[in-house]
């Protein structure tokens, strides 16, 4: 058994060809720029939409806690109260109120997956786990990489590396490739915008280059976080570094599409309202510029 | 289309409409623009030169001759005295009417009464002008004649009292109450013989008559001579632009355009009395033989050259090889073609349908690529010319459309991805591998298979050799409305279908399951019945001899085309709502009878209050209930389920010619027709709102992404059917690499292999029509694809552009 929070199809920006991404919920990571902020937590969390609502208070008069309250930003869920039973989502309507993350088994998952073989078939898709942060949940996550490799299936595991060494050594021989985030190079910094130092991260990644399975590098790219010079060319020299490169670096310029999932949440954006800007396209070019003097693949976007 | 206008387009939408901008022009030569942007700005009107040609013959010859002669000579006589029209800087050259976009009328079928005239030339979209003078001479020389004796009059006085109310509640359309069975296509043989080849073979197969033995012999007779003479009516009508292009030429000052015009002259007299013998030759052959047919008759999505690129690829390839021919002068050639067919705006039709519905445009829809009839690939270096050419010009019509066999090279499809990609809504995509399997269920050859393809919309037929007749759409959402309601009409109050019993008595889903079916049943043998007749009614007075000659085997028959001349004479029915009929019952299935969260009384209250004060209920039903278009067995069962009904109802039914009737699943616009006529269904959709179209999910019912939906749509075994429509709206945010263009061929690749016939992709975005509907003048060249055909998002009329926006967007960020 494991915990998704999502899945999605017709996967085009997770890996090559056409995959279908499974999202396993729980991240030891809390980075303050997290478009997906409710795979964070272990447990399901319940989210509310309040463009759908509709105001008719079923979930209000349905709650056994009466933990649920229609006041004027919608419904508002007393925490201290809920006891997260589900009786609310399920009897809203417009589905507004939603619990994301749900038990899965092996197999359900799996069938789920081969829906999408006829598509992965002829894209050379595939699979591609991440989340939160798939190593989070190593049982599920090798069982699912044993079960789809026996069936032919390539399979991706997109992930911060922030694990134990062991994991990672089981989930190498499993995957066909690895997705690798790699946020920022200064552990302090690291620990400052992501809640843990990086040491681990980069210690697992020498670990992945030094391995057979092939790698490609993301790095979410932050003016006033990590699109720096600096940061840039540690980046490029810890890679270059490497026992093999990375196939691909995938600069991703910064947005704040997290922040719609906030609202859902119920919590704030960037509490700290640290500067998190896109860089602008000079920036973006300095960036390519610099992993190509260290003979680096990158390309904006993923 | 001014420059100034692309640079005050948000870059954001650019993508749209990519053809405007210089870089795309460059494709251009200057004649081409020119040409375009005469076609681009030129106001359709109605020529009343047909009418008055046809109305004083039939006075002066009514009786004296048999009615396929009688309608040869009429051919013959619009050929003689029709204006003649050769625009500036055109090669190709030939007009139905006066001049580019004048279109004349068909008073023998359906005569426009002074109030359509009126409508027309007023109405805010898709006008029509014509003068006061022309409606008064139309009221004083046409209308009296041919009143009693159209084939609207014909068709209405038969049918019987059940038809018509059926008909006017909305349960199904008639094709041919206002245009002549049409959807045909061409295959080679144009290429090959001449008319006078054909006026030949006519000759030899009167002589080969057998009074003694042939009971039939005098009619056929007829009927060749018919063809005969519709053989010298089209040549005399290439010899007269001709004439024109020689004395045209006396007096042109430019010594180049002059040179021009007598080259035009050569060609015109050389086809297509004989057969082409170079590119320009076979370009203009055709386009006679497409003038000759639209002339005659106003058939159903007019005329098609079929797999063009494949009958011009020997001309291109020995122009080539000679020298006497370039790859640009081909492009040129191929564009005055485009712009040819883009001036020939659709007849407008008569009665209320004045008023609110009508396209501008006929559906010629040109096939690229496929496979040849040995079964090889069919692309040649016309097929990219072709595809060049629709990227540049982006105009409405002719529609395209490539057709992607397993053998089909990646390259070509991955050209037609980028077109699709420009957000043209074209080219469509086809599935040879599956419509020859189609074919071939029906009886025809494998070689005639291969042959075929699409004619207009996505019905597929032999072409060159079949009378593929499409007779209307069938409102199935709306058979289950009568069906709830005990065989009456709600929304009028008026009993058109069977008593199966009052909603509340059905004890189980299969009991009203079972009540659905017998009113399909009874829907579908009211239609054949009168489909049947009017059959004969074409067969009867309104023989096609001229569009005889091109169909195999009407000439060695000596039957006409609308008298089971053609090797295959099939007949459709075409389904329409299939999103919507598998929701509803959905829905019935799972509150009703299933979870019991709601009785019949409730849903029948609420769909019949259009869900005012019961949106709870609404929202309820429309976020849980399984809908098709997510590959989920729960709705895709029920959706095979009412495809196999569909299939067993009307499959083998048998039509007048001895062969019988299949289904079909396209709705064109229709389904926007048949959700206004329709009440709130049970899927939660409200009153007067588009029902889904083809075989395509509801409106926003597929939310699992393109991958899921073409995994329902596999599911449904298609080559039961003659064609299934799946429109796929694409943001353009998921196109925007290069990879992304092939993951889309592979997207296509693989509904091909789950056994798709047709996908087409909207590639725009909301926020672009939103603006286009508050700024129409800035977005005049919005094309958009609406189930089946193309048209400009600005002549839409709102309800039509509200079903284009409501399409679902596949967002997978």
């Amino acid at each position: 058994m494991g915990l998704l929070f999502d899945i999605k199809r017709y996967a085009i920006n997770d890996g090559p060809g056409i995959r279908i991404t499974l999202f396993l919920k729980g991240c030891p990571m809390s980075c303050v720029w997290c478009h997906n902020p409710e795979g964070i937590g272990k447990k399901p969390v319940k989210l509310y939409t309040r463009k759908k609502c509709i105001g008719c208070q079923t979930c209000v008069h349905a709650c056994p806690e009466g933990a649920l309250e229609l006041t004027r930003s919608g419904i508002v869920t007393d925490k201290t109260k809920c006891k997260m039973c589900g009786t609310c989502v399920e009897v809203c309507p417009a589905c507004a109120l939603e619990i994301s993350g749900r038990e899965w088994t092996v197999n359900e998952a799996m069938r789920e997956i081969e829906k999408e073989t006829a598509v992965m078939d002829r894209s050379e898709g595939g699979v591609t786990f991440c989340g939160g942060e798939p190593l989070m949940q190593p049982d599920f996550l090798l069982e699912l990489l044993t079960r789809c490799g026996q069936e032919d299936i390539h399979r991706a595991v997109d992930t911060t590396l922030y694990a134990s060494e062991e994991v990672v050594r089981r989930v190498i021989p499993l995957c066909d490739l690895f997705l690798v985030d790699l946020k920022l190079m200064d552990s302090e910094k690291h620990r400052h915008y992501c809640g843990v130092p990086n040491e681990r991260v980069l210690e697992n990644l020498r670990l992945v280059a030094a391995s057979d399975v092939p790698y490609w590098i993301r790095i979410p790219l932050i003016d006033g976080v990590n699109a720096d010079e600096e940061n840039i060319r540690k980046s490029a020299e810890f890679l270059a570094s490497l026992p093999k490169p990375p196939e691909m670096i995938n600069l991703l310029v910064y947005h704040d599409i997290g922040k719609n999932k906030h609202d859902k949440l119920g919590t704030t954006y960037n509490p700290h309202q640290y500067a998190m800007r896109a860089p602008d396209e000079a920036t973006q070019q300095r960036c390519l510029d610099i992993f190509a003097e260290h003979q680096l693949t990158a390309k904006i976007g993923g | 289309m001014s420059t100034q206008k692309v640079a005050q387009r948000a870059p954001k939408s650019a993508c749209n409409f990519a053809p405007s901008n210089e870089a795309n022009m460059m494709g251009m030569n200057d004649r081409i623009k020119r040409l375009r942007k005469e076609s681009f700005e030129a106001q359709p009107s109605l020529s009343i030169e047909r009418a008055l040609i046809e109305t004083k013959f039939y006075k002066e010859n009514e009786g004296k001759y048999p009615i396929p002669i009688l309608r040869a000579l009429n051919f013959y006589e619009i050929c003689k005295q029709k204006t003649i029209y050769i625009g500036n800087d055109e090669l190709i050259v030939g007009e139905r009417g006066p001049r580019p976009k004048s279109v004349p009328t068909f008073p023998e079928l359906t005569c426009h009464s002074v109030e359509d005239l009126h409508i027309l030339n007023t109405r805010e979209l898709q006008r029509y002008t014509i003068s006061q003078e022309d409606i008064d001479t139309y009221e004083r020389e046409v209308i009296p004649y041919w009143k009693g004796r159209t084939q609207r009059e014909r068709i209405f006085n038969h049918v019987p009292k059940e038809w018509k109310e059926a008909y006017e509640v909305g349960m199904f359309t008639e094709f041919m109450e206002q245009r002549a069975p049409g959807h045909t296509a061409l295959d080679g043989k144009v290429y090959r013989y001449g008319l006078l080849d054909l006026k030949d073979r006519i000759q030899k197969h009167i002589e080969s008559l057998d009074f003694m033995n042939d009971p039939e012999a005098t009619d056929k007779q007829e009927e060749l001579q018919a063809m005969a003479i519709s053989c010298d009516a089209a040549i005399l009508f290439a010899n007269r632009h001709a004439d024109l292009a020689d004395e045209m030429s006396m007096t042109e000052k430019d010594p180049k355009r002059a040179a021009e015009l007598r080259r035009i002259a050569e060609v015109c007299r050389w086809v297509p009395a004989h057969a082409p013998r170079d590119f320009w030759e076979a370009i203009q052959m055709y386009w006679f033989v497409h003038l000759g047919t639209i002339t005659e008759l106003n058939g159903w999505d007019a005329m098609n050259p079929g797999h063009f690129d494949q009958h011009l690829a020997p001309f291109y390839e020995k122009g080539i090889a000679d020298g006497t021919l370039t790859r640009d002068q081909a492009k040129e050639l191929m564009s005055c073609f485009f712009i040819k067919v883009n001036n020939h705006t659709a007849p407008p039709k008569v009665g209320i349908t004045a008023k609110e519905s009508g396209t501008y445009n006929d559906f010629t829809n040109l096939n690229i690529g496929g496979v040849k009839s040995d079964g090889s690939d069919g692309v040649s270096e016309v097929s990219y010319i072709m595809l060049e050419t629709i990227e540049e010009l982006h105009i409405l019509q002719p529609g395209s459309a490539i057709h992607i066999s397993a053998c089909t090279p990646e390259r070509f499809l991955r050209a037609g991805c980028k077109v699709i990609r420009q957000g043209h809504g074209y080219p469509s995509v086809f599935n040879p591998d599956v419509y020859i399997q189609e074919l071939m269920r029906q009886g025809k050859s494998l070689t005639d298979a291969r042959e075929g393809g699409c004619s207009g919309c996505i019905e597929v037929g032999a072409f060159g050799k079949e009378a593929y007749v499409l007779t209307g759409y069938l409102n199935v959402p709306k058979i289950l409305e009568v069906t709830l309601h005990n065989g009456i009409d709600p929304v009028s109050g008026r009993k058109v279908g069977l008593e199966t019993g009052e909603a509340d008595s059905f004890q189980t889903f299969e009991d009203l399951y079972a009540a659905f079916l017998k009113q399909i049943h009874y829907f579908v043998d009211m239609k054949v019945r009168v489909s049947n007749y009017i059959d004969r009614m074409f067969a009867k007075y309104a023989p096609a001899t001229f569009l005889s000659l091109f169909i195999d085997d009407c000439i060695a028959k000596g039957k006409d085309y609308y008298n089971c001349g053609p090797r295959y004479n099939t007949t459709y029915i075409q389904c329409t709502g299939l999103g919507t009929i598998t929701d509803s019952l959905c829905s019935l299935k799972k509150h009703v009878f299933e979870d019991k969260r709601y009785t019949m009384d409730e849903m029948l209250q609420a769909m019949n209050d259009n869900f005012v004060g019961h949106e709870v209920m609404r929202q309820y039903i429309l976020n849980h209930t399984p809908f098709f278009g997510n590959d989920d067995d729960k709705a895709d069962s029920v959706a095979v389920r009412v495809f196999n009904d569909l299939y067993d109802a009307i499959e083998g039914k048998p039509n007048t010619k001895g062969e019988c009737f299949h289904l079909n699943m396209l709705s064109t616009t229709c389904h926007v027709y048949f959700g206004k006529v329709m009440g709130a269904t049970p899927n939660g959709r409200l009153a007067g709102r588009a029902i889904s179209d083809g075989t395509s999910p509801s409106h926003g019912a597929d939310t699992h992404g393109p991958s899921a939906v073409i995994k329902s749509l596999g599911k449904l075994d298609q080559v039961k059917s003659g064609g299934t429509l799946l429109n796929q709206r694409f943001m353009p945010s998921l196109l925007k690499r290069e990879e992304d263009v092939a993951k889309l061929a592979s997207l296509i690749r693989t509904y091909f292999a789950l056994g798709g016939h047709h996908i087409q992709f909207n590639i725009v975005d909301t926020e672009t029509l939103y603006a286009a509907q508050k700024c129409p003048e800035d977005y005049r060249d919005l094309l958009v694809r609406v189930a089946g055909y193309s048209d400009y998002f600005n002549d839409m009329n709102a309800d039509l552009q509200a079903d284009v926006i409501a399409r679902t967007e596949q967002e997978s960020f």
